[in-house]
């Protein structure tokens, strides 16, 4: 019996040895930028000291201070949460579209979907930006918010998850009286939880982090996202890394708390179902 | 009150409910994805610096790009740079199936730290890889020197300036969106499938051979098309923040050469034919895995 029990603990053991391993070398540029968050300005390019021989913790206020943090951080949060909201909803209508109903042409409009996603976005700037134009809405919220909300990405992925699911319970439904929408939002949905939570994961981090659109696209202070805005340490402050790594670090807790709290769907699906290879 | 059921509507094909549920996310997509997406391509035709007024050349845009010797070097790198491409989605499956171990403690920990290098992206990462990648105090060539190999000149050589480019994409992204795909849809295998398959005698590599990799095969499927997808066309913060296009173009993509010839240079419509062209590749390459994913996907 012993001999058992210790080749599972070994197994175990080498089991977690592995996953902290992975972990330590995959965290290992969050810590550095956090560690040098806290430094002076001199000691972060001095590779003899690994940590601040004083820790700064007015860097993050000073961060603050510099530059109109609040107003970043508010339009980041409002945009991201917006676009992400939109692009949920919309994509899970149109991905059930795809996945459970029937009708002509289905395929080729997907293929379309699926074309769309492979035009290099450098492109789409300068189209988008001249419709924006002309539609006055320029260095306004609508701007942040439009082109990235209905992207086919989200479809495209929504739609590959429904697929999954056995069409007997469509079927069930059916049977139950459910009409269509009531399909889509009392049962697919539901079931489609650990896709919509990595969906929004995706979305909420790809907006967050967005830089080249946000910066063609609004030109006033007030409007101006976290990454546009952090960028300006860059040009008025000759590259302060310590406090650039402050601003960076403030930026990315927000992301961090959404992937905690989206990760429990996709965790508890796990649990329920269990996995063993 | 019952309204229309299903059973009604089977007859006359679902067209007026899919209508309703594409509408919300078509028109967005009609006006800022597709419409953008045509203008841009037609550019390719013109002449174009937004100052003075575009001028309709016909395919003269793309004859140049036909001789144009860098092109033909940018997509070298493109696809060289690709080549991680399958070990990333291998490891991705790997770390999936490690955090989806039953009786696994701690799991929110390890896969948040897994997602760090996702979220960590942008400035802060160049930076950091810069310095991991300094050729006398950076981490990568100290921990070599462990090992007594002598580290090569990493960003600066013109060999070693891409494998260092896919190493450091390799690390980005292996424990990010790929990984969480993997979860949900290994979430999605019943138990039963391997009770079924234990019972009649699999081990664990079969198991894996006939359950897992088939039942995942529509995420994967998703993976390798986005995946291929991006990779054609990225490259481009990563050439113009970390390298700067690297020793002597080595690191420059396509999709930096159209940024290169749009935003630099001012040549709209060549840059625009630098497009068309990445976006047949990638057309002509999906539809091919497409084909492919027809005959080999299984959906339940």
């Amino acid at each position: 019996m012993n001999i058992i029990r210790t080749k599972q603990m070994m197994k175990w053991g080498i089991f977690y040895l592995v996953l902290f391993v992975v972990s330590f070398s995959l965290s290992v540029p969050f810590l550095w930028m956090v560690v040098t968050a806290f430094k002076q300005t001199e000691e972060v390019f001095d590779t003899s000291k690994l940590l601040p021989t004083k820790w700064m913790w007015d860097n993050f206020s000073e961060v603050w201070r510099q530059v109109n943090f609040g107003t970043y951080l508010f339009n980041s949060l409002f945009v991201a949460t917006t676009v992400t909201i939109l692009q949920v909803l919309t994509s899970s209508m149109a991905a059930f579209a795809f996945s459970r109903l029937r009708w002509r042409g289905r395929n080729i409009v997907f293929l379309l979907y699926l074309t769309t996603l492979m035009v290099p976005y450098q492109l789409i700037m300068v189209p988008n930006f001249i419709i924006m134009r002309k539609l006055h809405l320029v260095n306004t919220y609508w701007a942040l918010i439009l082109p990235g909300a209905f992207t086919a990405y989200g479809t495209f992925m929504l739609r590959q998850f429904m697929l999954t699911i056995p069409r007997d319970i469509d079927d069930a439904a059916a049977i139950d009286g459910c009409g269509y929408f009531g399909t889509w939002w009392r049962i697919i949905m539901p079931l489609s939880k650990p896709a919509l939570s990595t969906l929004t994961i995706l979305v909420s981090l790809s907006n967050w982090q967005s830089f080249t659109w946000p910066l063609i696209v609004t030109y006033s202070d007030r409007l101006r996202t976290l990454p546009v805005g952090l960028s300006y340490f860059q040009s008025s402050y000759s590259m302060d890394y310590s406090l650039l790594m402050a601003g960076s670090t403030m930026m990315i807790i927000p992301l961090i708390i959404v992937f905690i709290l989206c990760q429990r769907y996709v965790v508890e699906g796990i649990q329920l179902g269990g996995f063993k290879v | 009150m019952r309204t229309h059921s299903i059973g009604q509507h089977l007859k006359r094909g679902e067209f007026g409910a899919a209508i309703l549920f594409l509408l919300p996310n078509i028109i967005g997509f009609l006006g800022f994805t597709l419409f953008p997406i045509i203008f841009a391509l037609g550019l390719s035709l013109f002449k174009w610096n937004l100052l003075t007024p575009m001028e309709f050349v016909r395919f003269v845009n793309f004859k140049e790009l036909m001789h144009d010797p860098l092109f033909w070097k940018y997509l070298y790198n493109t696809i060289f740079l690709m080549l991680g491409i399958p070990i990333s989605i291998a490891g991705s499956l790997l770390l999936a199936m490690l955090l989806g171990w039953r009786g696994l403690r701690g799991v929110i920990f390890f896969r948040t730290l897994f997602y760090l290098p996702t979220i960590t992206s942008g400035i802060a990462l160049f930076i950091l890889w810069r310095w991991i990648y300094n050729p006398d105090f950076g981490l990568m060539n100290r921990v070599l020197s462990l090992f007594g190999i002598q580290g090569p000149n990493w960003l600066i050589d013109i060999h070693w300036a891409k494998p260092a480019l896919i190493i450091m994409g390799l690390w980005v992204s292996v424990g990010g969106v790929n990984m969480l795909l993997y979860l949900a849809g290994l979430k999605n295998i019943p138990l039963e499938m391997y009770e079924a398959a234990a019972i009649d005698g699999a081990s664990h590599w079969q198991q894996f051979r006939y359950v897992t990799w088939p039942l995942l095969s529509p995420t994967t499927f998703f993976i390798v098309i986005m995946s291929i997808i991006g990779g054609l066309q990225g490259g481009f913060e990563t050439a113009f923040i970390l390298t700067g296009g690297g020793p002597a173009g080595a690191t420059k993509t396509l999709g930096y050469y159209i940024y290169e010839k749009g935003f630099v240079d001012f040549q709209m419509g060549y840059a625009a034919g630098i497009s068309c062209i990445l976006f047949l590749i990638i057309f002509i390459l999906t539809l091919i895995q497409w084909r492919i994913g027809q005959r080999t996907v299984y959906y339940q």
